[in-house]
């Protein structure tokens, strides 16, 4: 946007005609939705957000193409979402079903910052980086690229049936639904190795699943951007309720600056500017909004924040010589301020802001640190029950106990097993001599070993109907230990 | 009161038809359906019908309307368990393919596997008698603890689970615990003094005089199968009676009654009833439970 200085010869704005359709006491549950026409806007919020539809579109298509070698019997694939092999690899991080807390703590941080980032500046997710913000953007740049800006679009609308007509529009949902399947075969890539499943995609050979999850993917990205568009905001979506209370008076927030626009009203070139409001209504805020709200009606549940009406009234505000940003981030404490004639401020840091901020620090710090002390073996011990204990033909008592050796490491590893807690135990295995300096256990690369052992105690040795026991995997390379906590039963009192 | 062109009345607050249904002085409001709502239940009814086209849905007098897809979830159990059996069957082979049973036990995977799948099979055929861990019940032998009566090799129990003991089968394993007493072999006061022996030799209290009568008639009657000390024999399937391991039970009146009445538990053949893999995957479970020699 040219931020040219003002000049004197100041043009006169010309009225939009365009109505809020979207506002709550023109929408009605019974009658059909009203074509909202988004005009084009020209601006700086208008360069962001193209800038993060590249950026976060790009993230999505294309993330399931980066490579990341693993070695070999691994996949390749940066971030992949592995069922069959109930794997979950990003980057360097592979996770295991049973380290699902590490979602659930990637969870709570995209909470705590969806939370800041509203404290602070309000709904921004909602504005920039929603997904049904960023594809109905795109679905509306296509629409706008084939039938033309508003005006045009309003035309053809209600033009009868021609053929220029149908080429548009066939053209328009043509692309819709390749942006849509596109969409929908990215999703899918997530699954499996990229490479492979796309070729057996477009071959006919892959699963009936990916099919059907790209054809629903294809579906709700075809019907949310290109039919459905702010009714999922509106009607959908839980978001705009619950981030009321999240925000405050000194929230940033996309507002009408009702203390400097009232009393608004026409404007004519020369006229004057005392006694009278810098708002022309010209409604080019109203003909600029996905959503189909004035934003001068203040702070509404249906407004995504995107900014968009900030452009357009800049737009007009360098025509009539008025400084920028009548609408522009403000934050409702400043409408009060400005009102008693003090000068506006933002007050960033609050308390809501600094709970917001150290929880989100907090939970990301115990996740990187448990990430970084990642146990690599992990050991689970299951005594038998059915008998608790055996009494031999000695008078000796034995348990059994299946033990488990997870081993995380990509690569065969050694571990050596020991029990501490009864010194006079005997120690026997299925399948391994385990004795003496035979207390070595091979477990594969990426697996789990198996190991059933029993413990035998000699008659007199047996003091007390349970007795703890310890059990220990420990790399004999190096030297990482799981260690767990049983119990030696007797039934002895 | 107004009155809308349908002649219901209109209710004043919302100035809305109602239907003219009341209750205890609450009036229907006329509203439509919200359009949602209409859109989901034409597009359920659409979808109804293209359901009863494709799919099993109307029944009739005879059996029921199959669709044009012909779907059936129990044929596609079958074919899904078809599948998994075949998968199975390759892992099986390999348990016969080992030149000795101790081998399954020695690999890693076949012992898993062996494991799997003899503990399913454990559970469905032995856990009834033997108990869900093979800790055993009196007169049904406990298979976790270190005494066997036919045998706890492998092998021995391999040949166990095919042919049985006192079964049916012409290669069961069978022996005879006479009734001594009922078939009048022994006196009540000789069993009683046999019974003081068995006491004496396993350990227990016992009345040392009567055990002293006991010895000579032991020997006559019992060693032939139990042994001159008593201490049993594996290839007659003849028990330890010297151990603190019993079978049906190690007190005098339970040995007493083992001597006048004799035992004879069955224990049925498997060989028709389960493969030869699953027979070996089972003696591999039964023997890594504990007890196996």
């Amino acid at each position: 946007m040219d931020t040219s200085a003002p000049n004197s010869d100041a043009t006169t704005v010309t009225r939009i005609e365009v109505e809020a359709v979207n506002a709550p006491e023109k929408r009605n549950l019974y009658k059909a939705r009203e074509a909202i026409y988004p005009k084009n806007v020209h601006g700086k919020y208008r360069k962001l957000k193209w800038f993060v539809l590249v950026l976060t579109l790009g993230i999505y298509y294309l993330i399931p193409w980066v490579r990341w070698p693993r070695g070999p019997g691994e996949p390749d694939q940066a971030v992949l979402v592995d069922f069959a092999g109930s794997r979950f690899y990003f980057f360097a991080i592979e996770i295991w079903p049973d380290e699902l807390y590490y979602v659930t703590g990637l969870l709570i941080i995209a909470a705590l910052g969806l939370f800041l980032a509203t404290a602070l500046f309000g709904r921004v997710w909602c504005g920039y980086t929603c997904p049904q913000t960023v594809w109905t953007d795109l679905f509306i740049a296509v629409e706008r690229i084939i039938e033309g800006d508003r005006n045009k679009r309003i035309k053809l609308d209600r033009a009868p049936w021609t053929a220029d007509k149908i080429t548009k529009k066939v053209s328009k949902h043509a692309i819709w639904l390749l942006i849509a399947m596109a969409t929908g075969g990215a999703w899918i890539l997530y699954f499996h190795d990229a490479p492979s499943l796309a070729a057996d995609f477009f071959r006919g050979q892959a699963p009936f699943t990916a099919y059907f999850y790209c054809a629903l993917l294809t579906f709700t990205t075809y019907i949310f951007a290109g039919s459905m568009r702010e009714q999922v905001c509106t009607y959908m979506c839980p978001w705009p309720r619950i981030q009321a209370s999240l925000t405050d008076e000194h929230t940033l927030q996309v507002s009408y600056k009702v203390d400097r626009g009232e009393p608004r009203g026409p404007h004519k070139k020369g006229d004057g500017w005392e006694d009278r409001g810098d708002c022309v209504s010209c409604r080019a805020c109203v003909a600029a909004c996905p959503m189909g709200i004035d934003i001068r009606e203040g702070a509404q549940l249906e407004c995504i924040n995107c900014a968009l009406c900030i452009d357009a009234c800049d737009d007009i505000m360098a025509k009539v010589d008025r400084p920028f940003s009548l609408i522009g981030y403000d934050t409702d404490a400043n409408v009060e301020l400005r009102k008693t004639g003090k000068k506006p401020r933002f007050q960033f840091i609050r308390v809501r802001t600094i709970v917001y901020g150290v929880a989100l620090v907090i939970v990301a710090a115990i996740m990187v640190a448990t990430l970084m002390t990642r146990a690599t073996v992990n050991l689970s011990i299951t005594r038998d029950r059915t008998p608790p204990y055996v009494k031999l033909s000695d008078g000796a008592i034995r348990n059994a106990y299946t033990l488990k050796v997870v081993n995380r490491d990509n690569i065969e590893r050694s571990f050596r097993i020991t029990i501490d807690g009864i010194e006079t135990a005997d120690v026997t295995a299925i399948g391994e001599d385990f004795s003496g300096e035979n207390d070595i256990i091979m477990a594969g690369g990426d697996g789990a070993r198996t190991l059933r052992l029993f413990v035998t105690m000699p008659p007199d040795a047996v003091t007390t109907s349970s007795m703890p026991l310890v059990f220990s995997a420990t790399d004999v390379v190096s030297g990482e230990t799981a260690v767990k906590n049983t119990t030696f039963l007797s039934g002895e009192k | 009161m107004t009155v809308s062109e349908n002649n219901n009345e209109i209710d004043d607050f919302t100035g809305v038809e109602t239907t003219g249904h009341e209750w205890d002085g609450v009036k229907e409001l006329n509203n439509p359906m919200p359009r949602w709502w209409l859109i989901i239940f034409y597009v359920s009814v659409i979808w109804s019908i293209g359901y009863w086209v494709l799919m099993p849905s109307w029944p009739g007098l005879t059996g029921y309307l199959k669709g044009t897809r012909e779907h059936s979830e129990r044929e596609n159990v079958d074919v899904a368990l078809a599948a998994v059996n075949a998968e199975r069957s390759v892992q099986m082979k390999q348990l016969l393919s080992v030149s000795s049973m101790t081998e399954i036990e020695r690999d890693p995977q076949l012992l898993e596997y062996s494991m799997a799948a003899g503990g399913s099979l454990f559970g469905d055929n032995c856990a009834t008698c033997h108990g869900a861990g093979g800790q055993g019940f009196p007169g049904y032998p406990s298979l976790v603890d270190d005494e066997w009566i036919w045998g706890g090799s492998l092998d021995e129990i391999r040949q166990t689970l095919h042919f049985g003991i006192r079964s049916t089968h012409p290669d069961t394993r069978l022996n005879i615990m006479q009734a001594f007493g009922r078939d009048g072999l022994l006196t009540r006061e000789q069993i009683s003094d046999v019974t003081e022996y068995v006491l004496d030799i396993s350990g227990q209290d016992s009345d040392a005089e009567a055990a002293a009568r006991g010895a000579p008639l032991f020997a006559q009657q019992c060693t032939s199968c139990h042994g001159v000390d008593g201490r049993g024999n594996q290839a007659l399937g003849a028990p330890n009676l010297t151990d603190g391991i019993w079978l049906y039970g190690g007190d005098p009146s339970v040995i007493r009654q083992t001597i006048y009445n004799g035992r004879g538990g069955v224990m049925p053949f498997w060989t028709d009833r389960l493969t030869d893999e699953q027979i070996v995957a089972l003696s591999v479970y039964v023997h890594s439970l504990g007890g196996g020699e």
